[in-house]
């Protein structure tokens, strides 16, 4: 059995006291790609600033590649090859969608690499007409694809996705679906989504967050089908 | 490309001044000479400013610890040593130090930005409260006494390096402080263009991408703000030749308020504007002062509201805008390409 590319043991945070995630065992291959799903408040977002270094755990680990990096500094463990796009777009926004690019590329290139690095992605995600404006006055689906850029600028080799597709077009969706799908052929991603239509275009594997733990892990077909998962997403297992 | 462009006019920009600052004493006479000096000495210390909050974020309240710092370490420095090039040397070295070692647990520490301000001033405060305190024949640095509040009088000024015995004099010292001034502003340039520019900017911008993308925000912090120690205890050198003497009033709250002003007013996030706000504001302090009117503080004090409240961006960037405005109406076709960093 291989080490796994990342893997959570007992992954719990408390804030005072509510448990924002319990107890979450969570297994990622390599080159896997993985749809993380469930209600507002399922613990989510803040799963994915754990194994960022956003927070630090309360208990549990995380592994990347049998490698303890629970508790490390979110810079440690972008430089481990962790990328994220969060929820909230975080992208620099006083600066061209260009310089924007150039800052991730160029933190393991040269610069004149990053350049040419920061070209590429720029045409590869369509974004070369909008180089030169300020993120900051972009639409938000355009920042959304920014941060996107970004995050592959810094060639990471696990990328978390928070909420790629919220904000964007139907048109637009279908792109960041195919886009997932590229970038999967020669890395591993994790993607939080909430649109139902756009995890059944991409999904093999789906986690469901409920309450801060795992509840059902399974193949797509089979979670949308559970009568568990459409309970919390309408509310009704909400007391449980 | 663009930057390339805009370091081409800084550099023209520059050899004009550069031309008009050595050929000025041709024209001006010797008082206007010492008041010019000192208005590029405190450029200087604009300038220091100007980069660690415009560029850095970081906004300190008391960069008149560097500045005083420095002052202070030419002062001592030149008395025991008879030859001003050790003793500025020492003027950037102490504030470096001193800007390593209180940067180092604030930023480390994790003090927000708020905080970061409060400390700053207040280390300015405990400094002119220390200096201050040091009157008496006890109080002594090698041939050095620090006088308390009677500050050092007769600090050697500038002499030619490896020549002590060569005293330069008002406007060699004046040409000296001009161009030192412009040297300054140009290497912030090419630091700003620089890799370590573009990412001290894009940690100003969001300190959280950032740390996401590999970079740790605190080692960048840390490095901006000593370069900003070291200019501003660069700036107290200028200040000490251009008038032979320092006191503690160098750290005081006056000084301190007057830096923010002049970044305020010329323009935060580009370079040209501090220097321009601390001289266009240095010269009408001085034509204040020279009639019974109206007091200083008070014209001082009504031109921040006006600036914060109708050109909040400050002249620099308000006059970029409208020239790029301009250019953006007469040539509509390449407007977005034309509108592309416009930051200085």
């Amino acid at each position: 059995m291989n080490v796994p590319l990342l893997q959570t043991s007992g992954l719990t945070i408390r804030f005072g006291g509510v448990t924002a995630v319990d107890q979450v065992d969570f297994t990622l291959e390599e080159a896997e790609l993985r749809c993380l799903i469930g209600p507002n408040g399922a613990g989510k977002s803040t799963f994915f600033k754990l194994l960022t270094g956003q927070l630090r755990p309360t208990e549990g680990h995380v592994h990347l590649r049998g490698r303890d990096i629970s508790g490390a500094r979110p810079h440690e463990i972008a430089r481990q090859g962790v990328g994220i796009k969060t929820q909230v777009p975080n992208v620099f926004n006083a600066m061209t969608v260009q310089d924007n690019l150039w800052i991730a590329a160029r933190h393991k290139h040269t610069p004149a690499f990053a350049t040419d690095l920061t070209d590429k992605i720029l045409t590869d995600l369509r974004l070369t007409q909008i180089a030169n404006k300020e993120v900051g006055q972009l639409a938000h689906g355009q920042r959304q694809w920014v941060e996107i850029g970004t995050v592959l600028a810094g060639e990471p080799e696990l990328i978390l996705l928070d909420e790629p597709a919220a904000g964007m077009t139907h048109e637009e969706v279908e792109r960041t679906a195919d886009l997932i799908q590229e970038i999967n052929k020669s890395r591993a991603l994790v993607v939080v989504e909430h649109d139902m239509q756009f995890i059944k275009m991409i999904a093999k594997t789906v986690t469901v967050l409920h309450q801060g733990a795992v509840l059902i892990e399974d193949d797509v077909a089979r979670v949308l089908e559970d009568a568990r998962v459409r309970d919390v997403y309408l509310g009704k297992g909400l007391a449980a | 490309m663009h930057q390339l462009n805009g370091m081409t006019g800084a550099l023209i920009g520059s050899a004009i001044v550069a031309i008009a600052i050595l050929t000025a004493p041709l024209y001006v006479d010797l008082f206007q000479i010492m008041q010019l000096t000192v208005f590029a000495a405190m450029a200087v210390l604009a300038l220091s400013l100007g980069f660690i909050w415009g560029y850095g974020g970081i906004l300190c309240f008391g960069q008149t610890s560097f500045f005083g710092l420095g002052a202070y370490a030419y002062a001592v420095a030149a008395i025991n040593f008879g030859d001003s090039t050790p003793a500025i040397a020492l003027a950037i070295l102490i504030p470096v130090i001193f800007a390593a070692l209180l940067g180092y647990f604030m930023i480390y520490g994790g003090i927000s930005d708020v905080y970061l301000g409060v400390i700053t001033l207040t280390v300015s405060l405990i400094l002119f409260n220390l200096v201050n305190s040091t009157a008496g024949d006890f109080y002594k640095i090698g041939d050095a006494r620090l006088g308390g509040f009677n500050g050092i009088p007769g600090v050697p000024t500038f002499n030619l390096p490896g020549n002590s015995g060569y005293i330069l004099s008002p406007e060699q010292a004046w040409m000296v402080t001009g161009i030192a001034l412009i040297l300054v502003y140009l290497g912030l340039r090419v630091l700003i263009a620089s890799s370590f520019g573009r990412i001290i900017i894009a940690i100003r911008e969001n300190e959280t991408r950032a740390a996401l993308l590999g970079y740790d925000p605190r080692i960048y912090k840390l490095i901006t703000f000593m370069i900003g120690g070291a200019i501003a205890g660069f700036a107290g050198a200028l200040y000490v030749n251009w008038g032979a003497f320092v006191s503690p009033t160098i750290f005081a709250l006056g000084l301190s308020a007057q830096i923010i002003i002049w970044v305020i007013i010329g323009g935060r996030g580009t370079l040209i504007g501090p220097v321009i706000g601390c001289l266009l504001l240095q010269w009408l302090v001085t034509e204040i002062g020279a009639q019974q009117a109206l007091d200083a503080n008070f014209i001082l004090g009504a031109i921040l509201i006006v600036f914060v409240l109708l050109v909040p961006k400050g002249i620099a960037p308000t006059l970029r805008d409208l020239v790029m405005a301009r250019l953006a109406r007469d040539k509509p076709m390449t407007a977005d390409t034309t509108t592309v960093k416009v930051k200085t």
